[in-house]
């Protein structure tokens, strides 16, 4: 199971709602994927279109964990903003602190991202962070009482995977709270791969949206998260320079 | 008065206005949304009694697709 916080999932797939062909794939890809957290961003509301298809009002809230992010935010002040306005809504108290440094490559700002981070903790949200795979950060994000890191597998949107798996493995090793790899991923295989090397969960949103078919693909992560956590639990065979008989030795015939 | 709502300038001909007011003059008051005067944030509860004056900026936020 994945403890945030004080909520416990048995998913250990989130996955983003951005940028899907159209309304009624999104559903079949969140159905299909049995996510339980679902990511969405905070924008203005089109007044002037009261009855645009919007995902949450279809969505039954006993069933998903939202986790509005802070998307768009250059600063930790505009990330707290947002955060104060998701909360409002009355619907959540989970927020995911992003706060983007570089536009071109889409990683974090990690000064405004701790200083967010620190105070929506204090506020008494319940913070998961997206940060690179900086090991240094994620130790600060934790003992400012984050209670979950979200390390990049590699840039946002760019289905590239796992570009630096050692970093992640020291971020996962020295953590004490759940380590999610957010963003990068772009094939089942990637997502199997982290979790294989004992991340808590991923989350990914263009891999599946983007895809071919994205219920599909939806399902084909959701198995890949789960076949990459069995593989961490069962503990894999160490690696060898040259090769180990399968078969015996004895008893072979004459 | 006017009010920029939502980065618009709306004029309205109502001298007494409240935040119900204006969510209902667009249908908006059974949406999940959340409303921000003046970058401070109204509670459901004061929607009703919340009085806009001319020149407020309103800010109508709700959820959508994101990553």
């Amino acid at each position: 199971m994945l403890k945030i916080g004080d909520k416990t999932f048995r998913s250990r797939l989130l996955l983003g709602t951005g940028k899907y062909p159209n309304f009624q794939v999104q559903k079949e890809a969140v159905a299909v994927s049995d996510t339980e957290i679902l990511t969405f961003a905070v924008r203005r509301m089109n007044i002037f279109d009261p009855n645009e298809p919007n995902l949450l009002e279809e969505l039954d809230l006993q069933k998903y964990t939202l986790l509005p992010n802070t998307a768009g935010a250059k600063t930790a002040e505009e990330a707290v903003r947002i955060a104060h306005l998701a909360k409002a809504s009355g619907l959540c108290d989970m927020i995911k602190v992003e706060i983007i440094g570089c536009e071109k490559t889409l990683l974090p700002d990690p000064f405004e991202t701790l200083k967010a981070s620190k105070q929506l903790v204090n506020e008494g949200f319940t913070v998961l962070t997206y940060t690179s795979d900086d090991v240094v950060l994620a130790k600060r994000l934790e003992e400012a009482g984050v209670h979950a890191v979200m390390p990049a597998a590699s840039p946002i949107g760019s289905g590239q995977g796992v570009v630096n798996p050692l970093y992640l493995q020291f971020i996962i090793e020295q953590a004490e709270i759940p380590v999610i790899v957010d963003a990068g991923i772009g094939a089942p295989s990637d997502a199997a791969y982290a979790m294989e090397f004992g991340a808590d969960g991923i989350l990914l949103n263009t891999a599946v949206s983007g895809a071919k078919d994205p219920a599909k693909m939806a399902e084909a992560m959701k198995l890949a998260v789960e076949s990459g956590r069995l593989g961490y639990e069962a503990g894999r065979i160490a690696k060898k320079t040259y090769a180990t008989k399968s078969s015996p030795e004895a008893a072979m015939m004459e | 008065m006017n009010i920029r709502v939502n980065g618009q300038t709306l004029h309205f001909s109502k001298e007494k206005m409240t935040i119900i007011d204006l969510l209902s003059s667009y249908q908006l008051q059974e949406k999940i949304a959340v409303v921000e005067r003046n970058k401070e944030i109204i509670s459901k509860e004061a929607y009703r009694r919340t009085e806009l004056k001319d020149g407020d900026m309103i800010e109508i936020v709700h959820f959508v697709g994101g990553g």
